[in-house]
Formats: C-alpha cells, structure tokens, sequence
C-alpha cells in the first residue's frame, strides 16, 4: 500500500475522530457533574445537524445556521436534563434512584427525540453545504476536502475554549466541584440542580456543533444520533470517562482505526470495530487509559 | 420441598388454567398475537430478573433472541438437527456466549454491562448482515423447519401456542422458585448494595454473571421458538429496536416483577399492534414515529411516575379488593 493511501485513511480518520471528541466531551462532562451516562447524547448531535440543515436550506447565511445548531443542541440538552435527570435525582435525594433508572431514562428520552426527529423532518437525508467551498487541498499525496479541516479546526479550538472555561472561569470551577463532591459543593453554596443543567447544555451545545460540523460529510438523517452517540461515547470510555483531553485522544484514535479498517479489512465491519475496541478496552483497561483527568469523580 | 414447589408452580397453574381455552377461542390473528406475546414475555422475563433483580441493564436482548433464532436455524438447516435438538443446542450456545461476555463485564461496577452489551448486540446484528453464507444476509433465511414432536409436526398456531406458553409458564414456575432460594436473595442483595453484599460473603461478580446468562438463554429460548415458529428470520427482527423494545416491555410490567414481565409484553406487543392500526387508519403517511415516540415516553414516564409498574400497580389494586 502507498504511503499516500494510508495518510489519506489518516486524515480523513482523524476528521470523524474530530467529530467524535465534541461528543464525547459532553459525555465526559455530563458524567463528571451528574454520574449520569447520558444515552441521549448523540440525539443532541443529531438535533443540531437537522437545525443547521433545514435552517441553511431555508436561505439563512451558513455562519447562523451553525449557530442556531449550537443553540438547538443546548436547549435540547436542557430539555433531557429537566424532563428525566433532573426529575430523578430530586428524588434521589429522597430515596434511592438506582443507576439502572437513570440509564433508562437517558435511554427513553434518546428515543422519544428520535421519534420526534423522525415526525418533523422525515427519514430522508438532508444536505448541508461545506463551510468554505472550494476544490480539496493536496497534501502529499493525500486528498484533505476542505471541511475536514474545519472539523479538526472546529475541534480544537472547543477543546481549548472548554479547557479555558473548566480551568480559569467561576462557573468552571463550580461545576468541578460539583463533579468532585456534590454534597461538598452544596455546602460551599453551589446548586447541583444548576450545574445538571449547565452540564448539560454545555454538552448540548458542543454535541449541535459536531452535528453541524459532520453534516457537509455524512448528511444529517433522525436517526444518525445512535451511532454518533455510541461511538462518542467508546471514545470516552477509551479516554477513562473522566478526563476531557483523554475522551479527545480517545476519539482521534478511535476515527483513525475505523478509517485503516474499512479501507483495508472490510467495509461492512467498520461500525463493529467501535464496539472491538469497546470490549477490549473494558476486558484489559476498564479504567481507561486516562482515569486522572481533571473531572474527576470520587 | 414439595410444597415449595408447590408454591413456585401454583401461578403457573393456574396461568395455566386461565389460558388453556384462548386457544380455541382465538383464531388466525388473535391467536398470532397470543404466540407473540408468549414468545416476548419469555425475553423480557429474563431481562426482568436481570435488571430488577440484579440491577444490571442489558442492551443486548433482541441479539440473545436472535442468536436463538438464527443458531437453532442454522443447526437445523446446515447441521440436520432436528429442532426439538437445535432450540436447546441454540439455547446453551446462547448461555456460552453470554458468559464469555459477561465474564469481564460484570466485574466492573455500575453501567459497564449495559456498554459492553450495547456494543455486542451491535456486532451480532452486523453479523447476521454480513455473514451471508449461514445467515441468507440482509434478506434473511427461509425453510426453517417446523417443530415435530414424534412425528407429529406443530404446524398449527394452535399447537404452537400451547408450545410457547408451556415454556413461558415453566420458565415463570422455575424463577420463582430460584428467587425465593438463596440465589435469588444473593441477587436482592447485590441490587441493594454491591458492597453490602460482597461484606456479607456474596461473590458479587458470579451473582451478576448468572443472572447475565440467565436473561441470555431465555432470550435465546424465545427467539429459537420465533424461528421454528415463522420459519423465516431476517435481520431486522434483532436489531438495536428490538433490544429497546424488550427493555420496554420490563420497565412498563414493572422492574423486577415476573409477571409483570408477562403483563409488559402483553401491554406493549399490544399497544404497538393497537398503535400501527390506528396510524394506519388516521394517518397512512406516518413512517412509524408514533411507536418511537411512544416508547421513548413510557419508559421516561412509567419511571418517573410508576417505578413498580403494571405488576405494582395490579398488586396494589388486588390489596385494595381485599381489604373491602
């Protein structure tokens, strides 16, 4: 095999990878704050990617249209924080709530949104326009289109705006302490109710412009969120489920792996390799490979 | 030890009893769905045990169910077994492979298991996608043999449902009496505090792993009854929906409940059955949401507002005739 062929499975992995780090962020994080995992996350993808989809084809300037997917992925992100976690967790305080029940309700609520994705736009794909046209660039060989590298751009600049905002800001610190110790952070006057939902719609948020991002390559559908929410999700598992920068590693490593594996074992397994790495990971590593991560849960 | 087992088996009896004239009252359609909902209920019974009991969530169900559908089919297509061998040689392959994957899965704590199924039952659908030569691929297999008993086939929905609901009924019989016996308390006890438990001397891990396999072979019983039954398999029975609509049927009857496990499949394989007539009758465009939709709120609702369920909500009447 060429050298070019195998950078260009390079590129164009780390390019899904890009993708899968936004979403496996917000899982990281909804994590942290509420020890909740989030099946829901990839539908927060998903509402993101139809908004900016529809909004664009409607006539609205691109650079809206990515925002208006930002905005629609948090406030949806809020809306499953308010109608299943939060409701919940009320009621933890109480009595038990096991974790079984909040598993399913992250579940229900990924497949009501699917459902009502579903009722409004139908199943048919909808297109959305590369954010700069233009020929794809030629970097040695390989073939890098253009909005690959607005997903890697995208992703970075996120990862380094969340790093900033968790490591330097009030409303950061609150929601690590909050990830920390709930009970403590109370004491010290945060209000956990506040930071579930701040959580979740920072994870709203990123998860709408990962959507909106993956929309030019892949399309937006109702019902991409599954996979995209699985696949963030094996990121951060990869990464130890703590520790953002380890869910970014994770996510890369797993976009690349996928790419060598369809282009050079077999197409119709790509999707399978995911949950390989999946099993592996928690046969040989159930940590992670990096459990210290500054959202740390105790 | 007889009366233990009396008490295990009298639901069962008198289930039994209930439902030993539907099928000569029922025909075609009705009777369909009296099989359907046997066949479900035997899936979500296990999955019942396992989450209710055990705490443990499954995301794999619907693929335990067709490697029982597709494993006795291939037996007995390719491997000449005739089905009376193939269902229960398809039900402990079924058991074997729930134990490699429960083995490291259940020693991690909390929502591990529910990970590492979610990504199998993935992998086991893109299997019987792909591997065509045993599976027939996307469009399924078909000439699946019937069930013969000594020559005489049950080829009569009539005679199937008897089948079905002869195992469903043993199965319920069988995990009563395994959760009044220590097992059954070693689950109560991992479920209210895995620590708690371990302090006390239960191998926490085993006990989670025999009720991983358990919730495995009785969906894999289920889905080899399906396919003797149907004579065809296809893919798409097995996927991730399915699994979801399982997890349905258990949360609805009520977490933990036996019967609630049958009252759940009854009420949503009924509901979903009730749900596509009417969107076909109101609206024939509709491509399916409303039965999304309305899974998705079930499961949001009955947890939030009826954790115990159909099965709590049925004891709790039958206590209120009681007490006048």
């Amino acid at each position: 095999m060429a050298a070019a062929d195998l950078l260009q499975f390079v590129l164009s992995g780390l390019s899904v990878g890009g993708i899968y780090a936004l979403v496996a962020v917000g899982f990281v994080t909804i994590h942290a704050v509420t020890g909740v995992i989030n099946f829901a996350q990839g539908e927060l993808a998903m509402s993101g990617a139809l908004a900016a989809a529809v909004l664009a084809a409607a006539g609205l300037p691109l650079p809206f249209a990515v925002a208006a997917a930002v905005v629609v992925g948090a406030a949806v992100g809020l809306v499953v924080d308010r109608a299943t976690v939060w409701p919940a967790l009320r009621r933890r305080r109480m009595g038990a709530v096991a974790d079984v029940v909040l598993i399913l309700l992250t579940i229900g609520a990924s497949i009501a949104l699917r459902g009502l994705a579903l009722a409004i736009f139908g199943s048919e794909p909808y297109a959305l326009g590369p954010f700069t046209p233009g020929a794809p660039i030629v970097l040695a060989g390989a073939v890098v289109p253009r909005q690959t590298l607005w997903v890697l751009g995208l992703s970075a600049a996120t990862m380094a705006a969340l790093a900033l905002f968790f490591g330097r800001t009030q409303v950061g610190a609150a929601l690590r302490a909050c990830a920390m110790n709930r009970d403590a952070a109370k004491l010290a006057g945060i209000s956990p109710a506040r930071m579930s939902a701040l959580a979740f719609g920072l994870a709203g948020a990123v998860a709408g412009l990962a959507g909106a991002a993956i929309a030019p390559i892949s399309f937006a559908t109702y019902d991409m969120g599954l996979m995209l929410g699985l696949k963030g999700f094996v990121s951060a598992v990869v990464g130890g489920l703590a520790s953002p920068p380890g869910a970014v590693v994770g996510a890369l490593a797993l976009g690349v792996l996928e790419s060598l594996a369809a282009g050079l074992v077999s197409s119709g397994y790509k999707d399978a390799i995911a949950f390989l790495v999946l099993i592996a990971v928690l046969l040989v590593r159930p940590e992670g490979f990096f459990p210290g991560g500054r959202l740390r849960r105790v | 030890m007889t009366t233990a087992v009396a008490r295990a088996a009298l639901p069962s009896i008198i289930l039994a009893c209930a439902v030993a004239p539907l099928p000569f009252v029922l025909g075609g359609y009705a009777l369909s769905l009296l099989i359907v909902i046997g066949l479900h209920a035997i899936a979500v019974l296990g999955l019942s045990i396992l989450m209710g009991q055990v705490g443990q969530v499954s995301l794999a169900q619907g693929a335990f169910y067709g490697l029982g559908a597709y494993g006795s089919a291939i037996l007995a297509l390719h491997g000449g077994l005739t089905p009376l061998v193939s269902m229960p040689a398809a039900v402990a392959l079924a058991a074997v492979v729930a134990l490699a994957l429960g083995l490291p899965a259940v020693r991690l704590g909390g929502h591990h298991l529910a990970l590492a199924t979610l990504g199998f039952g993935i992998i086991v659908f893109l299997v019987f996608n792909e591997e065509g030569d045993w599976t027939g691929g996307p469009s399924g297999t078909l000439g699946i043999p019937p069930v013969a008993i000594l020559d005489a086939t049950l080829a009569t929905d009539r005679a199937y449902a008897y089948l079905v609901w002869a195992v469903l009924l043993t199965a319920l019989a069988a995990a009563r009496a395994l959760l009044a016996s220590p097992v059954g308390r070693a689950f109560r006890a991992v479920a209210a505090s895995e620590v708690a438990a371990a302090a006390m001397g239960i191998d926490v891990a085993r006990t989670k792993l025999v009720a991983f396999v358990l919730a495995g072979a009785l969906g894999a019983a289920a889905g080899a009854l399906y396919a003797h039954w149907l004579t065809f398999v296809s893919p798409t029975a097995f996927g991730f929906e399915t699994s979801i609509e399982f997890l349905v049927m258990a949360v609805l009857g009520g977490l933990g409940s036996l019967y609630g496990a049958l009252l759940g499949a009854a009420a949503v394989t009924l509901l979903v059955e009730g749900l596509r007539s009417v969107v076909h009758a109101v609206a024939p465009g509709a491509t399916g949401w409303v039965e999304i939709v309305a899974f998705g709120l079930i499961l949001i609702v009955v947890l939030l507002a009826v954790p115990e369920g159909l099965a709590g909500g049925v004891a709790r009447l039958v206590k209120a005739v009681r007490r006048g």
